[in-house]
C-alpha cells in the first residue's frame, strides 16, 4: 500500500525526537546532526528502528538541516543518501509488523525570507528543490515538511516538492504561545494556503507539549479538509542534576494526543523530548479505541483566502474588496506606476485598509509598462506591509503566474471565465498555487442577457474546473453588474443570476458594484441601493470603493439589520466617524479655529490632513508653482533651520515633511504631467547586504519635498543595479546608506564602479557607522550626517549644474 | 540544556523611548505620537528569550560553539565568574512589519516605532536578568552587567557561534543574515556572568567606554 492510500484509512503514527537523542549520544550543541548519517550510522538506525519497533509508520529521515545553505552539493547529497540508506537499514532490520514508511525530512533553512530577512523566495525554492531531488532519487516514500515557523518559506518548501517529485507531501508548522506562527500567520491563514497548494496532511508540531498545543490543533480540525498533523514536544525540558529532563512522561503524553485522534486528528507522533517509549505507548493507547478504519474527514466546503497572517472566509457577512488599486480613469495612480513610485500605492492600499476593505484588488494594467514584473513587484511590496489578502487582477496568464508565484498565501484569481481558453490558462494556475478565483459569467458567445444563460455558463465554469480537481468553493461568481443606462433590465438579470447562483448552486458571489451607473449622474445613489439588494439576493463580496460613503452606508446598515453585527458595535463606530465627518465638515466650511492655520502654519506644525485642504484652498487662486516656491518651501527651510539648531527634533522634521507631501500630493493632482518643474535626478539606494531602510526613507522624503526626482531603488540593492539606474538616468547625484559596518565594503564597491561606468555622478553617504574620515576613505564626495544635511548638498550640486 | 521562555510585555519606559528617539528634553507635542505608536506597536509585539549556561575556562576564555572566545570586554563585564548566561531574545518578526510599513509611508512614526523597539528588547533583557537574579539569590550569586558581539573587542562574527549553540531560528524565531544582521531586528543576543560578589555594578552606560555616543545618559 502506498503512503497516500494508508492516510486515506489509517490513523498514521510518525516517529518522535531525533536531536535529543542524538546528544545523549555525545552530539555537540552546535555541532550538524546530519553529519552523523556518515560518521555515526549505526546510532541513527538504532534510533529509527527502535521507532518502527514500537509502531511507527513513518520515520522521519535525519535531514533537518540538510540543504545548500549548510552543506556543499557534493557533501549534502552523501549526507541525504546516508540519511535514506540508515531509514532503509531500520525498516529491514524492524520485525515490526505495520506498514512502515520513509519519509524525507525538511526542516526550515534558519534564514528568514525577504523582506523580513535576506533570503531570496526563489533561492529558498531552490536550496529546498535540491534537498527533495536527492532524497527523491533515494526512494522515499514521502516528504515531511516540519517545524517551519514562517509562511512564506512553507511555500518555498511545498512549492519545492511539488515541481521536484510526485511524492506524497505533508506539512507541519511550529507555533508560538500567541497561537500564531513566529512571522504571525494563523492556523487558519496556513490551512488555507497549505490545503490549497495540495498538501497531503497539514498541523502542528515542536512549540510545546499536546496539552498547549490542542487549542491550535482544534483550530485545525476546524477548518482542514485534509487529515490533520499532531506532532508535540514532551512539554518543556528542566534541568535535573546535569540531565535534560521533559516534564510530560510518556503516559500523559500519550493520554493528551490520543484524546486529540479521538477529535479527529489522522497522524501523530512526538518531537522534541520524545522517544520511542512515548510512540509506543501512544500506539497501544490508540490502538485500545481505533477502529480499523479511520472515518472519513468531513469536507468543509468553505470558501477561504488568506494573507501572510490572516484568513478571510466568505459566509452571510460580506467581504468588501477595495478597487482602488487600479488605474483605469486614475491619472495620480497612472502616474505612479509610470514614474515606479510604490510608495504611493502602498499608501492607497493602507488607506482602504483603513477605511473598512477586507481584501484589495490590485491591478496595474497599463499598455506601456511591464506588467508581469510590475504586478509582481506590487504585490510583494504590499504584502510586505499589510495584512490583507489580495486579489490579482489581471488579464495576462504570464502576469498572473509571476503574482502567484511569489504571492505569500492563498490569492483571490480575477478573473477566469467561461471561455475555455481562459479556464485552461487559469485552472492548471489555480491547481499549483492555490487559489480562489472571481468567474465571470461570460464565455465566447459574450454576457447572456438572461438568468438562464449566465446560470448555464456557472455550471459550465464548475464543471470544467471539477474536471482539473478544483472544487466550487473555490470559485466565486461575479453575474456581472452592467450599465442600466444602456440597458433597463441590466440590475434584474444580475440580481436573479445572483440569487440562483448562491441559493440554488450554493456558491459564493462578487459584483463589480458601481458598474451598474455607468453613464448616469450621482452615480453613488443608484450603486448604494443597488448594493443593497445585491446584498438581499445573495452578494458575498463587492469589489468597490471603500472611500464611498453612501456604499459603506449601506454595508454596515445591512449587516445591522440581518443580525451579522454583534451588538451593532460595527455600526455605532461607524456612526461616529460619520459624524464626526460633518463636524469636520462644518469647521471647514466656517469655523473660527482653522481660519487661523495657515498652510505655512500646517507644514510647520506637522498637521497631514490641514495642510492638503489648505493647498486645495490655495490651488483654486494661487498658481501651483507660486504655492510651492512661497509657501511650502519656506516652511520646510524654516523647520529645517531649526531643526539643525537644536530646536526642532528628528520626528518634528519627518512630520512637517509629510505634512509638505501631502500639500504636494494635491499639487500634483492638479497640475498637468509635465507641469512639475523639478530638480536634477537623485538616484538613491541602502547597499548590498543591508536591509535596514529608515534612514534612506528620511533622506527620500524631503529629498522630494525640495523637488528632487528621486529614483529610489529600496534597499540591500547590488551595486550593478544602482550603476544601470545612475547610468540611465545620467543622475547627478547618487545617495547611498548602510547601518552596518559589515555592509560599508559594499558601499565601497559600488562607489568604485560607480567611478567607472559613472564618473560624473557626486556620491553622498551617510548611515550609522559613517564618518566624514570612514566616507573618504572609501571614496565617497560627501558625508552627510542627516538628511538635511543631505539636501544641503544637493541643493548645492543641484546649483552648480 | 538551551531554555526558551516567554514573558508578559515589561513595564514601558516613556523616558527610554524619547532616549532613542533623541527628543529627550522635547516638550509635550511628541506625545500623542508615542501614545498611537505605543498603542499600534502593542498587539505585535512578543517576547521571547532563550539561554543556556557556558562554563568559563580557567584562563577566562569561554568556548562558544566551535569558538573559544578571549575577550578583554567579556572579561571586564563578567570578572571573575566561573559561569555565565548566554542569551538571545527577540520582540518578533509582526513588529518588523510594523516598521516597514511606516517607514514607507510616514517616517516620523517609523522613527518612534524604532525607539519603542530598542526601549522593548532592552527591557526584556532587564525583565531576565531581574528574574534570573531572583533564581540566583538564593545561592547567592547575581549576575554581572552583559555585554553583546559588537561590543569593544567581542566580534560580530561570534553570532555565527552564538545562533547554533542556542538554536535562536527554532526556539525563538530568531535568525542571522549574510551580514550578520539579525532577523527580527529588534533582537539581542548577550553575555552576563554568574558572580558571587553581592554589590550591583554600575549602569549600563557609565560602564561603556564610548564615551561620544548621542545616546548616553
Amino acid at each position: 500500500m502506498n503512503f497516500k492510500e494508508y492516510l486515506q484509512q489509517n490513523i498514521v503514527i510518525l516517529d518522535g525526537g531525533m536531536g535529543t537523542l542524538l546528544q545523549e549520544r555525545g552530539l555537540q550543541p552546535g555541532e550538524q546532526p546530519e553529519r552523523w548519517n556518515l560518521s555515526h550510522p549505526e546510532d541513527i538506525t538504532a534510533i529509527h528502528k527502535a521507532y518502527f519497533d514500537n509502531g511507527s509508520n513513518v520515520v522521519n529521515t535525519n535531514t533537518f538541516g540538510a540543504n545548500l545553505l549548510h552543506y556543499d552539493e557534493a557533501e549534502l547529497t552523501e549526507v541525504i543518501r546516508a540519511a535514506v540508506a540508515n531509514a532503509q537499514q531500520a525498516r529491514e532490520l524492524s520485525k515490526a509488523p505495520q506498514e512502515k514508511f520513509i519519509a524525507l525530512d525538511i526542516g526550515p533553512t534558519g534564514r528568514l525570507l525577504k523582506p523580513l530577512g535576506d533570503l531570496d523566495f526563489e533561492e529558498a525554492v531552490a536550496v529546498f528543490a535540491k534537498t527533495v531531488q536527492i532524497g527523491a532519487d533515494c526512494g522515499v516514500d514521502l516528504v515531511m515538511i516540519e517545524t517551519m515557523n514562517d509562511s512564506y518559506e512553507t511555500k518555498a518548501a511545498l512549492l519545492a516538492v511539488k515541481e521536484n517529485c510526485d511524492l506524497p507531501v505533508i506539512v507541519s508548522n511550529a507555533y508560538t504561545d500567541k497561537g500564531k506562527l513566529m512571522t504571525g500567520a494563523s492556523p487558519a491563514a496556513m490551512t488555507a494556503m497549505l490545503e490549497s497548494m495540495g498538501a497531503d496532511a497539514i498541523g502542528v508540531n515542536c512549540s510545546f507539549g499536546p496539552d498547549k498545543l490542542q487549542p491550535i490543533v482544534e483550530e485545525y480540525l476546524r477548518c482542514a479538509s485534509i487529515p490533520v498533523i499532531l506532532k508535540a514536544n514532551a512539554g518543556m525540558p528542566t534541568n535535573v542534576g546535569g540531565k535534560t529532563l521533559y516534564n510530560i512522561l510518556p503516559p500523559s503524553f500519550a493520554d493528551i494526543t490520543a484524546r486529540m485522534v479521538q477529535k479527529g486528528v489522522r497522524v501523530v507522533g512526538g518531537c522534541c523530548g520524545t522517544t520511542p517509549d512515548y510512540i509506543g505507548e501512544l500506539c497501544n493507547k490508540i490502538k485500545a479505541f481505533a477502529p480499523d478504519r479511520a472515518e472519513r474527514i468531513i469536507k468543509k466546503n468553505t470558501t477561504v483566502i488568506s494573507s501572510y497572517t490572516e484568513a478571510v472566509t466568505f459566509s452571510d457577512d460580506p467581504v468588501l474588496i477595495g478597487e482602488r488599486i487600479n488605474p483605469t480613469g486614475k491619472k495620480r495612480l497612472k502616474e505612479a506606476l509610470r514614474n515606479n513610485e510604490l510608495d504611493y500605492i502602498l499608501s492607497e492600499g493602507l488607506k482602504q485598509q483603513s477605511a473598512g476593505a477586507q481584501v484589495l484588488d490590485v491591478n496595474v494594467g497599463l499598455p506601456e509598462i511591464d506588467e508581469p514584473a510590475m504586478l509582481t513587484k506590487v504585490v510583494y511590496e504590499l504584502q510586505a506591509i499589510i495584512d490583507l489578502p489580495l486579489q490579482i487582477d489581471t488579464s495576462d496568464p504570464v502576469a498572473m503566474e509571476s503574482a502567484l508565484r511569489i504571492y505569500n498565501g492563498k490569492p483571490l484569481l480575477n478573473s477566469v471565465n467561461g471561455k475555455q481558453e481562459s479556464m485552461d490558462a487559469i485552472f492548471p494556475l489555480m491547481k499549483k498555487y492555490g487559489g480562489t478565483a472571481i468567474a465571470l459569467m461570460l464565455d465566447e458567445n459574450g454576457i447572456p442577457d438572461t438568468v438562464e444563460g449566465r446560470v448555464a455558463i456557472a455550471k459550465k465554469i464548475i464543471d470544467t474546473a471539477a474536471s482539473y480537481g478544483i472544487d466550487k468553493k473555490d470559485l466565486v461568481f461575479d453575474t456581472l453588474a452592467m450599465a442600466v443606462s444602456a440597458d433597463n433590465n441590466a440590475a434584474k438579470v444580475t440580481l436573479g443570476s445572483l440569487n440562483i447562483i448562491r441559493h440554488q448552486l450554493g456558491a459564493h458571489t462578487s459584483l463589480g458594484v458601481s458598474n451598474i451607473s455607468f453613464g448616469l449622474p450621482q452615480r453613488d445613489i443608484v450603486n448604494a441601493t443597488f448594493f443593497a439588494l445585491a446584498l438581499e439576493n445573495g452578494l458575498s463580496a463587492a469589489i468597490m470603493n471603500p472611500f464611498s460613503a453612501e456604499m459603506m452606508k449601506t454595508f454596515y446598515a445591512y449587516r445591522v439589520l440581518k443580525g451579522l453585527d454583534e451588538n451593532c458595535s460595527d455600526y455605532i463606530a461607524f456612526a461616529d466617524t460619520v459624524q464626526n465627518n460633518i463636524i469636520i465638515g462644518e469647521k471647514a466650511a466656517g469655523g473660527k479655529v482653522d481660519e487661523q492655520l495657515t498652510l505655512h502654519g500646517a507644514v510647520t506644525k506637522g498637521l497631514k490632513e490641514p495642510a492638503a485642504k489648505l493647498c486645495k484652498e490655495l490651488l483654486k487662486t494661487i498658481e501651483p508653482l507660486t504655492i510651492v516656491n512661497e509657501h511650502i518651501i519656506p516652511a520646510l527651510d524654516e523647520v529645517g533651520r531649526d531643526y539643525e539648531q537644536g530646536r526642532v527634533y528628528l520626528p518634528g522634521l519627518l512630520m512637517s515633511a509629510e505634512a509638505a507631501k501631502c500639500a504636494f500630493e494635491e499639487i500634483k493632482a492638479t497640475m498637468s504631467d509635465s507641469g512639475g518643474k523639478t530638480k536634477c535626478a537623485f538616484v538613491i539606494a541602502t547597499v548590498h547586504g543591508d536591509i535596514h531602510d529608515i534612514g534612506k526613507n528620511i533622506v527620500k522624503l524631503l529629498l522630494e519635498n525640495y523637488g528632487f526626482a528621486v529614483s529610489d531603488l529600496g534597499k540591500d540593492v547590488a551595486p550593478e543595479v544602482i550603476v544601470e539606474e545612475t547610468v540611465r538616468l545620467h543622475a547627478p547625484l547618487v545617495g547611498l546608506s548602510a547601518l552596518m559596518t559589515t555592509t560599508v565594503p559594499a558601499m565601497e564597491e559600488t562607489i568604485r564602479q560607480l567611478r567607472v561606468a559613472a564618473p560624473w555622478a557626486k556620491i553622498v553617504v551617510g548611515g550609522a557607522v559613517m564618518t566624514k574620515e570612514y566616507a573618504a576613505s572609501i571614496g565617497a564626495d560627501q558625508y552627510a550626517k542627516d538628511a538635511m544635511d543631505t539636501v544641503r548638498y544637493a541643493e548645492t550640486v543641484n546649483g552648480e549644474l | 540544556m538551551i531554555r526558551t521562555l516567554s514573558f508578559d510585555a515589561p513595564s514601558w519606559d516613556r523616558c527610554e523611548i524619547m532616549r532613542y528617539a533623541r527628543i529627550r528634553g522635547a516638550n509635550n507635542s511628541y506625545d500623542s505620537l508615542i501614545d498611537d505608536c505605543i498603542r499600534e506597536s502593542e498587539p505585535l509585539l512578543t517576547y521571547r528569550l532563550c539561554y543556556t549556561v557556558l562554563p568559563v575556562n580557567t584562563d577566562g576564555s569561554i568556548m562558544i560553539g566551535n569558538e573559544r572566545v578571549a575577550s578583554q570586554t567579556i572579561g571586564k563585564a563578567i570578572r571573575d565568574s566561573k559561569q555565565v548566561i548566554l542569551f538571545a531574545a527577540t520582540v518578533g518578526a509582526p513588529f518588523d512589519r510594523l516598521i516597514a510599513r511606516y517607514s514607507r509611508v510616514e517616517p516620523s512614526k517609523a522613527l518612534i516605532l524604532q525607539a519603542i523597539g530598542a526601549e522593548r528588547i532592552e527591557s526584556l533583557c532587564d525583565a531576565f536578568c531581574d528574574q534570573m537574579n531572583t533564581e540566583l539569590n538564593d545561592t547567592g550569586k547575581r549576575l554581572t552587567r552583559r555585554v553583546s558581539p559588537g561590543y569593544g573587542d567581542i566580534p560580530l562574527r561570534l553570532q555565527k557561534e552564538i545562533f547554533a549553540v542556542l538554536d535562536c531560528p527554532r526556539k525563538i524565531g530568531l535568525t542571522l543574515d549574510k551580514s550578520l544582521l539579525m532577523s527580527p531586528s529588534k533582537s539581542v543576543t548577550a553575555i552576563a556572568g554568574i558572580t558571587n560578589e553581592c554589590e550591583e555594578q554600575a549602569d549600563k552606560c557609565a560602564a561603556c567606554d564610548k564615551t561620544d555616543c548621542a545616546y548616553r545618559k
